[in-house]
């Protein structure tokens, strides 16, 4: 609250320049991530993989997962043999983007590295961009953004680290995030300022970054909800007999099959929704304290209520016969659009009393 | 071995889905849907007695109907899905309560359709029968849902984990091997691993001979999941309560004013259905001095940076005096009451005197600001004490337009902090209006009864000041000093909001229960120790989570491991040793041949060895009678699993080979 804590103009600048410059190399990533595509639908993998796909003739990957023990006395432990429950369709992942051509693997190795080094820069940027102003770096539309998008590549490149079968995220991501950083640099662009004294609250970091860290989740789980949509859709048509359209069977043969997308997205909603819940229950009392009432139906109140009654019901979906799969899926994309307009929407088009965005 | 092979077997009877449903039967207490019956009344007798049974049955009949489907997931669904959709216009239209300012705006600008609005109650969306009926039924839904969803799981708590299911091998995750420790061992060593995973256990005699464990982990889950849905309760009581009981009213104060908590203090009051006077925390406090900064250069100029009101504040009567800085996000706190600054502007002090020159008016009066940038208007009223230059009474009064910093092209102010103020004033003279009794808004002046000033030639008398400035009124009518210190004002908002604790131990309680719902799974472990008919014991363990998780495979992997150490397997006879090998991979391939609709793989491996008349016989567990058979006949052996295991599939496809098993 010192006022003489102005901005640090050298600092702005540099963030700034810093945030240009990871869009330049994600764009390299997302580049590089079209040529895995690309090489991956010729390899000869890939097209087995689509094969495997209409009739399974190839041992594909088991489904029948077998552990086996260090060996002892006289024999080896025993196997655990899984089986998937019944009446759901038992189809192996895809092999992913490269689709086993070692060429088009080497392009997602690149990609993956871009992104990494994209990410960097970007994270410096936002860094840099906080120490100009000396606070979050989140006090207005354009601060969110760059912050948002590069959590969503962290979110990314965490489970890159865990290990998860996740490069097949690489296109949709930099692709998004492209549009996010382009977005936030042309129409939503603020120069870097001080707060107005309602923000002055440790709150602002406890709520809003909890915020970022649930819509950037939402959001990667928002994209294997659509993916799953469409490979579900494949498999369907598979089981039925029929063959998918050319392009189709390119792209999503190689995407992970329905149910390890489906189980992916619900992982993260599921995993995300306790914090969401967390997150609108700082702000109440983030609203205690600036506005003297804790639930005011203020526009981003009621979105956010709204976002978390849509992700109960998506939840709900899921143990209610008959809600099972597309239909909770459609749900879980109800809420996750309901998230982006409370974001976007209602910062441009609603007044309320979380108009600071600076828009 | 895989199962396909019955799946695809026409003479084998069709697997006992029943009895594992029944294994995995109550891993949740979410209500199951029922089917939906028709007329509830039955068999109607003659006369008006049976009319009135028949009426009974089916009057009580349909509310349980009506009561089960409201208690039920699909509907809960349903009220979800309205209670989100119904909270959608509140956020488009202005609301009472919250903008009252631009909901006269809309209803002046739309008149039609604010008349529908006003009959939808869009207006006050939250506090509408519709909006309230959805969440009042979602509440009931809730309750009827919680109630029995408890009692089912106090059942379960105290229950026992269900019995294993006969076809252990169908589960999700399953192992087995045979081993020379006797059953009893077995199952003591995996209750022992079971419980030192924390498992609750209980174990009972195989109806085929031999011991079952039967284990049940993750009840915090269903926990978790109840404690939400209850806490959600808690919160909306919290919620209801605070309203009833609250109040908050506004409060506009100039610096060296004071205020203290009572009714008649306050600008503005609103309370709760419940609220008391004596429900008032005593305090009362004095605004010293108001601090506000702003932004002064750069694109975001004017923007507010600091604002500060220091009070000095009294609990009680008669407590001591303290000092206090009131800030955004730093309330005031008395008791349970909470002062806010939520507004600040300027008091321009005025010096009002007759044409003789005797002061009439002294004071500082708020103006109101009507822009971000400080432009404000107010009205100062002379009610008593003015006469005119021809001796008559009369009363003032002028209308002020405030500029702290002036922009002389546009008449507005162009910054909010002290930099050139100005004063323009209008002066009238005649009937305030006040007299009669009618409360009045002392920022407007109602002009019915009043003239305008006139210069001698006949314009409107219209001025602008300086701080210190004097502007003297026509024809000897006194003088106006705008006094060269502009103090500033500070408005309050002073609430009450009982319940907030109530409400914050809900919240804290759902998170928690919301995480032990969704992060813990609830799985069941079987373990099944039966003697073979060569005398060596047959172990098959068994998993089963609420979905499938890789978690269930994983933790019986480990299970197995720790049983299988003290149980080791038993070497294969030489014999046997190919076939284990040759079965893997068909083993493998099983499932995969399930979905693409039987592949040869399986079928090759259950090939009818020559002469064996019937091939499938091992299988016959399926068949009700078979587990109850109390000697096992080599062709017939009572267990299944060994048919379906890895290690000991010689037992289960070929005979032969477990008869000579038996001889080893
Ligand atoms: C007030 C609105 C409600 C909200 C916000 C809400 C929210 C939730 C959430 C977030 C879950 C997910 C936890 C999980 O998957 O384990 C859940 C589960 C559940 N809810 Fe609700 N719920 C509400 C009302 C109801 C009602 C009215 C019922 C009964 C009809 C109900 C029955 C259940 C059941 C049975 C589960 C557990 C499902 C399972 O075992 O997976 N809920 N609820």
């Amino acid at each position: 609250m010192n006022l003489a804590a102005g901005t640090n103009e050298t600092l702005a600048h540099t963030s700034n320049v810093l945030i240009y410059s990871a869009m330049a190399v994600y764009l390299l990533a997302f580049f590089a991530s079209i040529l895995e595509w690309i090489f991956g639908s010729r390899s000869k993998v890939g097209r087995t993989a689509q094969a495997v796909g209409t009739t399974r003739t190839e041992a594909a990957a088991p489904a029948v997962a077998v552990r086996k023990g260090g060996s002892t006395a006289v024999l080896e432990r025993p196997e655990v043999v899984t089986r998937a429950a019944s009446g759901s369709r038992d189809v192996p992942d895809g092999p992913g983007a490269a689709g086993g051509s070692e060429k088009g693997d080497i392009w997602g190795r690149i990609s993956v590295s871009f992104i990494v080094l994209a990410f960097l820069i970007h994270a410096g940027g936002v860094l840099s961009r906080a120490l100009s102003v000396r606070r979050a770096p989140w006090g207005n539309m354009y601060e969110f953004s760059i912050t948002f998008s590069a959590v969503a590549v962290a979110v990314f490149l965490g489970l890159m680290l865990a290990k998860k079968n996740v490069r097949w995220l690489t296109l949709p991501l930099t692709l998004t995030v492209l549009l996010d950083l382009g977005l936030a640099t042309t129409v939503l662009y603020t120069a870097s300022d001080q707060l107005v004294p309602a923000l002055h609250s440790y709150w602002l970091w406890i709520h809003v970054s909890t915020a970022i860290f649930c819509g950037a989740a939402f959001y990667v789980a928002a994209v294997a909800t659509i993916l799953y949509l469409f490979r579900d859709h494949y498999e369907a048509k598979i089981a039925a007999g029929g063959t998918p359209g050319k392009f189709a069977q390119s792209v999503l043969s190689r995407l992970p099959a329905a149910a390890s997308l489906d189980k992916f997205s619900y992982r993260i909603n599921a995993a995300i929704f306790p914090l969401w819940t967390f997150t609108i229950i700082a702000g109440a009392i983030w609203a205690g304290d600036a506005w003297g009432r804790y639930w005011g139906w203020d526009p981003k109140e009621t979105w956010s209520f709204i976002t978390w009654v849509a992700y109960a019901m998506y939840l709900h979906a899921r143990a209610t016969a008959g809600w099972k799969g597309r239909k909770a899926a459609y749900l879980a994309l109800l809420a996750f659009a309901c998230w982006l307009f409370n974001y976007y929407g209602v910062n441009i088009f609603v007044t309320g009393k979380h108009s600071y965005a600076g828009v | 071995m895989s199962t396909t092979s019955h799946d695809t077997d026409p003479q084998a009877p069709a697997p006992p889905e029943s009895d594992l449903d029944a294994a995995g039967a109550q891993l949740s207490t979410a209500p199951v849907e029922q089917a939906v019956p028709g007329s509830f009344g039955g068999m109607r007798k003659p006369g008006p007695l049976g009319y009135l049974a028949w009426l009974g049955r089916e009057v009580t009949g349909w509310v349980r109907w009506m009561w089960r489907q409201l208690t039920s997931m699909r509907v809960a669904l349903i009220l979800l899905f309205l209670l989100s959709l119904g909270a959608v216009p509140g956020s488009l239209i202005p609301q009472q309560g919250t903008d009252e300012l631009k909901v006269a705006e809309f209803r002046q600008n739309h008149d039609t359709l604010a008349q529908v609005y006003e009959k939808l109650g869009l207006f006050h969306v939250y506090s509408s029968v519709w909006f309230s009926a959805i969440y009042i039924l979602l509440f009931v839904s809730l309750i009827g849902c919680i109630v029995p969803r408890t009692w089912q799981f106090v059942g379960q708590l105290r229950g026992r984990p269900p019995r294993a299911p006969r076809r252990l091998d169908r589960l999700p995750a399953y192992a087995t091997w045979r081993t020379e420790a006797s059953p009893e061992q077995v199952r003591d060593w995996a209750r022992g691993a079971l419980r030192r995973r924390r498992f609750r256990t209980d174990t009972y005699a195989a109806e085929s001979g031999g011991a079952v464990v039967t284990a049940e982990k993750g009840y915090l889950r269903e926990a978790g999941n109840l404690v939400f849905h209850v806490a959600l309760i808690v919160m909306l009581v919290a919620f209801a309560s605070g309203s009833l009981l609250k109040y908050e009213g506004g409060k506009l104060i100039v610096e060296g004013d004071g205020f203290a908590n009572t009714k008649t203090q306050y600008d503005d009051f609103k309370s709760g259905s419940l609220f008391t006077d004596d429900d008032l925390d005593r305090f009362s406090f004095t605004l010293d001095r108001f601090t506000g900064t702003y932004e002064t250069s750069g694109p975001q100029r004017g923007t507010p940076r600091v604002y500060r009101a220091d009070v000095t504040y009294q609990k009680g009567a008669d407590g001591a005096e303290r000092h206090k800085a009131i800030e955004p996000n730093h309330p005031l706190v008395v008791d349970g009451t909470k002062v806010f600054l939520n507004g600040h502007g300027y008091a321009p002090q005025f010096t009002v005197r007759d044409g003789k020159g005797k002061v009439v008016y002294r004071g500082a009066v708020p103006m109101l600001p009507q822009d971000g940038m400080g432009t404000a208007t107010g009205v100062v009223k002379v009610a008593d004490g003015y006469t005119n230059a021809k001796g008559k009474r009369e009363q003032l009064g002028f209308e002020a337009r405030f500029l702290p910093t002036i922009d002389r092209t546009t008449m507005t102010s162009s910054f909010p902090g002290l930099q050139y103020p100005v004063l323009a004033l209008n002066a009238w003279h005649g009937d305030l209006g006040i007299d009669g009794g009618v409360p009045q808004n002392v920022y407007q002046l109602d002009t019915a009864k009043m003239k305008q000033f006139k210069t001698a030639d006949g314009k409107i008398f219209a001025k602008q000041l300086m701080p210190g400035e004097t502007m003297k009124l026509p024809n000897g009518a006194g003088s106006v000093t705008f006094e060269k210190d502009v103090k500033e004002w500070a408005s309050f908002q002073i609430s009450h909001q009982p319940g907030g604790g109530l409400a914050l131990g809900g919240a804290i309680a759902a998170i928690l229960g919301l995480a032990g719902s969704l992060f813990i799974q609830r799985r069941r472990v079987w373990a099944r120790a039966t003697r073979g008919a060569d005398g060596v014991t047959v172990v098959e363990f068994a998993g089963l989570g609420r979905s499938e998780s890789a978690k269930v495979p994983e933790e019986l992997a480990a299970l197995v491991d720790a049983v299988h150490a003290k149980a080791p397997g038993v070497a294969a006879t030489e014999r046997d040793e190919p076939a284990p090998d040759a079965e893997v991979p068909g083993d493998e391939l099983a499932p995969d041949a399930e979905v693409a609709g039987g592949e040869p793989a399986p079928d090759a491996e259950t090939a009818p060895v020559p002469g064996q008349k019937n091939p499938k016989a091992p299988k016959s567990p399926k068949d009700p009678k078979a587990p109850k058979d109390p000697a096992p006949s080599p062709r017939t052996p009572a267990d299944p699993a060994p048919s379906h295991a890895s290690h000991s599939d010689e037992t289960g496809t070929d005979s032969p080979a477990d008869a000579e098993g038996a001889q080893k």
